[in-house]
């Protein structure tokens, strides 16, 4: 018997109340918002409950919403997927826009480990407890964080191009 | 068999002739050699490096210009044909490669990535490996076709022929060396 959206979210909720909200089902997904404390535990009562079963995470990553207010300017979206009944889920936890701080989820999934630092790489979201929170794919002297808004996306040290053409404005601090 | 009028030799510098001699300048000379024997280093990130294969095998076949031997070792080459997109992080690792080289090296940029960045105006692709290396002919295309990467080593061979023997001690190359951080 297929596990049904209706009984992961009763289980959510009689496991974690209001720090679960927001239920939706945007095709075959379940989606909801869990607060930023309770996240590591609903993932591992998501994992390690008998019949909830989310026994894998498919990715972790981040959003940046700069006109959100301050307390939900990030967010860390994390996907679940139960081999036994093929069922997924989609896990939203808003952060801070100043201090985005989250625990990791190494301890549940090893997995987790380059998915967080990917995060951190083009976000500056903070995995507390991640064990090596470092970039991953960009170098190691950037100063940004390049997927967060504030940064322009073209490279400052272009000289081929007519910037009147090309409509960039502001400079990246990085030249390279 | 080829037919011995098919062999082409390269031409003879300017000089002197007469019977039983030929009096030439040594620049010439040691040009002449550098030029048709250009050990080639491949550095291959992308589709460019696709276009190089076509480029040394057989329908276009580089070994026709004293180019037969890839070295894919940077202390045994002349020439560095950088060819695709060049990630910032891959920069310092290019400028190493280059460091290896020993005198006298020659670059090549081939294609719009290594000369300029090419489509890539983003914040995490080098825009033009002559940010961190000094580059002497550059090959237009995206990619370019084997016949132009020729080209460009052939216009590289006309560099090498007319440079003097005392290039690479002059104040201008180590002014360039140093605008580089090269020693």
């Amino acid at each position: 018997m297929a596990l049904e959206s209706a009984v992961i979210q009763d289980k959510l909720t009689g496991a974690f109340g209001d720090n679960v909200t927001g239920f939706v089902q945007i095709k075959d997904i379940l989606s909801f918002e869990v607060a930023a404390d309770v996240a590591n535990d609903a993932i591992r009562f998501l994992k390690e409950d008998a019949l909830l079963r989310f026994n894998f995470l498919t990715d972790v990553c981040g959003v940046h919403y700069p006109d959100n207010d301050k307390e939900r300017q990030f967010a860390v979206v994390y996907h679940m997927h139960n081999w036994m009944d093929n069922v997924r889920v989609r896990i939203k936890c808003f952060l801070d826009g100043d201090n985005p701080e989250i625990d990791t989820v190494t301890n549940l999934f090893l997995g987790a480990n380059w998915q967080e630092r990917e995060t951190y790489d083009f976000y500056g979201i903070i995995f507390k407890g991640h064990p090596q929170l470092k970039r991953i794919l960009n170098m190691d002297e950037m100063e940004s964080f390049p997927m967060r808004k504030e940064f322009p996306l073209e490279d400052g040290g272009r000289t081929d191009k007519d910037d009147r053409f090309f409509g960039r404005s502001t400079d990246n601090a990085l030249n390279f | 068999m080829s037919n011995s009028s098919d062999i082409k030799i390269v031409e003879t510098p300017q000089g002197v002739e007469g019977t039983g001699f030929f009096a030439t300048k040594l620049d010439s000379v040691v040009g002449l050699a550098r030029a048709n024997s250009l050990w080639p280093l491949p550095f291959a990130t992308s589709c460019c490096g696709i276009e190089f294969m076509a480029t040394m095998a057989s329908t276009y076949d580089l070994a026709r210009f004293g180019s037969e031997r890839m070295s894919f070792s940077p202390r045994q080459a002349d020439m560095l044909l950088v060819m695709g997109t060049i990630a910032k992080k891959m920069a310092p690792i290019l400028r190493q490669v280059y460091e290896q080289m020993s005198e006298p090296r020659w670059v090549i940029a081939v294609g719009a990535c290594a000369s300029s960045g090419g489509v890539f105006d983003t914040y995490s692709v080098l825009q033009g490996i002559d940010k961190v290396i000094p580059v002497d002919v550059y090959v237009p295309g995206c990619p370019p076709r084997p016949e132009q990467i020729l080209d460009g080593i052939l216009r590289l061979q006309d560099i090498v022929k007319s440079e003097s023997v005392r290039r690479r001690s002059s104040p201008e190359y180590q002014e360039l060396m140093a605008s580089y951080n090269i020693t």
